[in-house]
């Protein structure tokens, strides 16, 4: 496995263009430089809902990291916001000690380095699995055609999906898809990946081969936030565990602590309950 | 009334007229429609004006005349004239696209500073479809010569013509492709924004495509019916293939020109119709079986596997 491939070293300074280099000042001053990505009193409302009530989260460079919670707790929204898919009401983010929700900040340019696989792949049908994967890096980084073609390549080997490149989207099963959205991501060689519930729209049976990749992933060193309801595999693959209720991190902590010797009253009901539903 | 053969089989994923199965459904409508028309036939020619209409609209003689002509006798080839409309059309069709997508893209927008583009946008989308066309056809046809502008005021009438049929037209195009943009879920411009691809390259790579496949059947639904519009620029004095039939029934008292006139637009309308069909059928065989017609890297395209 070619770590350059999974661009979990990515590392290249400098891909916020900020106006006025307030946003490097910003960066600076903290010093934290180990943190790909931190994020302060992050609040964010829908309407009268406030769907986010001031998140502090700091996640270290090759650490995984897990979001568990009630549905509508937040997770999907966070990660949203991080890609700034959202646009936040008030707090700050950091992408390697750089601030991206700053005014001057090119989101596109920010956009490049944060992978974010949905729930609903939202692949593109009207493309070729390869083309779905080499489009970002055409047109975006400026790859020839030849050289995205042979990024698409190496990752869809791979991955197991070599023999699917030049099939359309809506061929490939549910797994295969969530794998293709996952290389898709890859492709931009991201400095971090942000999972969303990636394996709820999967049917059971193909649920192992995408959480696999993901073990891959977290293998070779990428630096990742995931949302899951996997608790099993939260427990394996986290360096950290994160509940969320009600917009808030409640509690946050190795897993093996987490799972075992939740200190929140509130963590001990939301596990409770999905242990009464078997699902760990 | 009579079904169509194979209608039923529209909806099936993989749908081949007349093709798979149910041989004692497609006798059954053969024979109804066999039918109907036979039905139809007799009430027209025994009806008590048959023989007279037949000779004003349907006779042979008129109408090969009206084809092919006669200049000396004061009358022009509808068939010639014809190509006129077909200019017209083609000419109409390909600036209605682009005018209509930059109107649709416009009144799509939700950038703060594009609001007066929108209105606009809004109030011509209004106006040119409240407006009938036929006025359209007056005012700029008779209004923009009046107006003696240098440049402008001294061009042919088709070639009013053909801006009133693009003013017209575009509007119900521009609506057309904005429901197109609709139809493309807002998930899609996520996964594409996502990947760090600015708001016009999502557009143009991603939603785009995807909305044109879901609206050639209405365009070229809109496309037939302004290739029949093109006659109505015969009033501004074009000698397209109506205005010839026209003048050849003022000579003749004949109306079997408007006949002649009738069949080539037909001619004209059902391939285009075929071909949207033939359009449809083809993404979506090829989005199912994995065919590939664009991307030429493999050196055989996989055969047209059939996913029963």
């Amino acid at each position: 496995m070619d770590a350059a491939d999974s661009g979990s070293v990515a590392g290249d300074p400098g891909f916020v263009t900020s106006t006025d280099g307030v946003a490097d000042a910003a960066g600076a001053a903290d010093g934290a430089a180990a943190a790909a990505l931190r994020i302060e009193q992050l609040r964010k409302s829908y309407g009268a809902e406030e769907v986010l009530r001031g998140i502090d989260l700091a996640v270290a460079s090759h650490e995984v990291v897990c979001l568990i919670g009630a549905s509508g707790s937040g997770k999907s929204t966070l990660l949203r916001c991080v890609n700034l898919l959202e646009r936040i009401d008030s707090g700050s983010i950091w992408l390697d000690g750089q601030l991206i929700t700053g005014p001057g900040v090119d989101q596109n340019l920010v956009r490049r380095h944060i992978g974010i696989v949905f729930q609903s792949f939202n692949l593109f049908p009207h493309m070729t699995v390869e083309r779905n994967v080499t489009l970002a890096p055409m047109k975006v980084l400026g790859l020839s055609r030849a050289a995205a073609s042979a990024r698409a390549a190496e990752l869809l080997d791979r991955f197991g999906l070599g023999e699917k490149r030049s099939d359309y989207p809506d061929r490939l099963s549910g797994g295969q898809q969530q794998r293709v959205a996952i290389v898709r991501a890859l492709a931009m060689r991201p400095r971090l990946m942000l999972l969303d519930e990636v394996t709820s729209a999967l049917d059971p049976e193909l649920v192992a081969d995408v959480l696999d990749v993901i073990r891959e992933l977290a293998r070779s060193g990428m630096t990742m936030l995931i949302a899951t309801h996997e608790m099993g595999f939260a427990r394996d693959i986290a360096s950290r565990v994160c509940f969320l209720s009600g917009g808030q991190i409640i509690e946050q902590a190795p897993p093996e602590q987490l799972f075992s010797q939740p200190s929140d009253e509130r963590t001990r009901r939301f596990l409770r309950r999905i242990v009464d539903a078997g699902r760990m | 009334m009579a079904e169509a053969p194979g209608l039923p089989d529209l909806s099936a994923r993989r749908s081949r007229l007349l093709g798979t199965g149910d041989r004692r459904g497609l006798i059954l409508s053969t024979t109804s429609t066999v039918m109907v028309l036979a039905v139809l036939a007799a009430i027209f020619l025994l009806a008590p004006g048959s023989r007279a209409v037949r000779t004003t609209f349907f006779n042979p003689t008129d109408m090969w005349r009206a084809l092919v002509g006669d200049p000396k006798a004061g009358y022009y080839s509808v068939g010639e004239a014809l190509w006129l409309n077909i200019r017209m059309f083609v000419i109409a069709e390909i600036l209605i696209l682009i005018l209509a997508l930059v109107v649709a893209v416009v009144r799509q927008s939700t950038g703060p500073v594009l609001l007066p583009l929108r209105v606009v946008g809004t109030i011509y989308v209004d106006v040119a479809r409240g407006v009938p066309l036929i006025l359209v056809i007056f005012a700029i046809g008779f209004g923009v010569p009046a107006l003696q502008l240098r440049g402008v005021s001294s061009e042919s009438a088709a070639v009013y013509g053909v801006a009133a049929l693009v003013f017209s037209y575009s509007a119900y195009v521009s609506e057309v492709y904005r429901a197109g943009l609709v139809s493309v879920h807002r998930s899609q411009v996520a996964a594409a924004r996502s990947l760090g691809l600015s708001g016009s390259a999502s557009m143009r790579y991603v939603i785009l495509p995807q909305a044109i496949r879901t609206i050639i059947p209405p365009l070229l639904n809109d496309f037939i019916s302004l290739q029949k519009d093109t006659a109505l620029v015969g009033l501004l004095g074009s000698i397209e293939a109506n205005k010839a039939a026209e003048l050849y029934s003022d000579t003749t008292f004949n109306y079997s020109s408007y006949t002649v006139a009738a069949i080539l637009f037909l001619l004209l309308t059902i391939p285009l119709a075929r071909f949207t069909d033939h359009l449809i059928a083809r993404d979506q065989a090829r989005r199912l079986a994995g065919a590939r017609l664009w991307t030429q890297r493999t050196p055989a395209p996989s055969p047209v596997t059939r996913a029963s």
